[in-house]
């Protein structure tokens, strides 16, 4: 079943980042191998005056949908002006809303966050707003006008995977029918598998496939990760019993009556 | 009489009158690659040559890369 995402249909529940890869055709090679059809890029003040980096022109070229993020930002205010440079640059008004609270943890800032959500979405942005697993900044977020929601699975970058998977299982069931993505944190295919079979609508991951030994091996993992994770939810995952219910329909044990 | 800015943090000077396209102008052949915001606030491109660039104000431009 395709997703819907703002007005969007996708086949694909993976979104990838492009950062930290060996290369640009190794990140060429991954994206293809990934099959993912939306993929998160950047903004960086200058240094020098420069032209379009070849990754960019490789991103471009490789038809996926960018979804430009506001990294680096610790402020509303920061975030909001990235923001409208990245409308500009990439010509669309999707961002992803990242504002940090603290620069070890990298974790959201939810003030912070939920402000630039508020004038984001009035200026017109369809806002993927990076969050905590808080139920009610969550709904927040979504009073802002937010119609999807990325609450973190462990810290960027961390590769932990999901560390409170009982506030995600929350998520799901107090907010049914708005996309949730699983975003930051992902470590290995299970994680992924595990953001699925919760009812996730989708995942969104970086460096477990850009720090890979074999990202393009790495990309097609969790490819398939995310169709088996959501195959699996959707086909309905039998109940978990405290104790053993035999299989096999024996009478008895064999050799006494 | 010269004005001085900042470009991305390095002092620069610039022309009396100047505006905020001709400085870009100046630094970029390929000015609709970049983005621009001065004092923190994002000038649109379209809005570059209304621009009037005063003493000390700061200017950043920002371009694309990849990201997570």
């Amino acid at each position: 079943m395709a997703l819907k995402i703002a007005g969007v249909e996708l086949e694909s529940r993976l979104f990838l980042g492009t950062a930290r890869y060996p290369s640009p055709a190794v990140l060429q090679q991954a994206i293809a191998a990934s099959g993912a059809q939306v993929v998160t890029v950047g903004l960086k003040r200058q240094l020098a005056a420069g032209g379009t980096p070849n990754d960019l022109k490789l991103i471009r070229d490789s038809g996926t949908r960018v979804l430009p993020n506001t990294a680096g930002c610790y402020t509303a205010r920061e975030a909001i002006n990235i923001a409208k440079m990245a409308r500009e640059l990439y010509e669309t008004k999707w961002i992803k809303l990242e504002v940090l609270g603290d620069e070890y943890t990298l974790q959201p800032d939810p003030f912070e966050t939920l402000a630039a959500a508020r004038e984001l979405v009035n200026d017109g942005f369809e806002v993927f707003p990076y969050c905590t697993d808080d139920l009610v900044l969550c709904q927040r977020l979504l009073d802002a006008g937010c119609r999807i929601l990325m609450p973190w699975g462990a810290p960027i970058g961390s590769g932990q995977g999901i560390i409170n998977p009982t506030a995600l299982r929350t998520l799901r069931a107090r907010l049914p029918g708005v996309p949730l993505v699983v975003d930051a944190g992902i470590g290995s295919p299970k994680d992924a598998v595990q953001a699925m079979e919760l009812g996730f609508d989708a995942v969104l991951l970086n460096t477990a496939v850009a720090q890979a030994d074999d990202p393009v091996g790495m990309a097609r993992a969790f490819k398939l990760a995310v169709e088996a994770g959501r195959l699996g939810y959707e086909s309905g995952i039998m109940a978990k019993q405290d104790m053993a219910v035999p299989s096999t329909p024996v009478t008895g044990r064999p050799f006494l009556l | 009489m010269t004005k001085t800015v900042t470009l991305n943090g390095e002092p620069r000077d610039i022309e009396p009158g100047a505006t905020l396209a001709d400085l870009i102008a100046t630094i970029a052949e390929q000015p609709q690659a970049l983005a621009t915001a001065v004092n923190g606030e994002f000038v649109p491109r379209d809005a570059r040559a209304q621009v009037q660039l005063n003493e000390g104000d700061a200017v950043f431009t920002f371009q694309p890369i990849t990201g997570g």
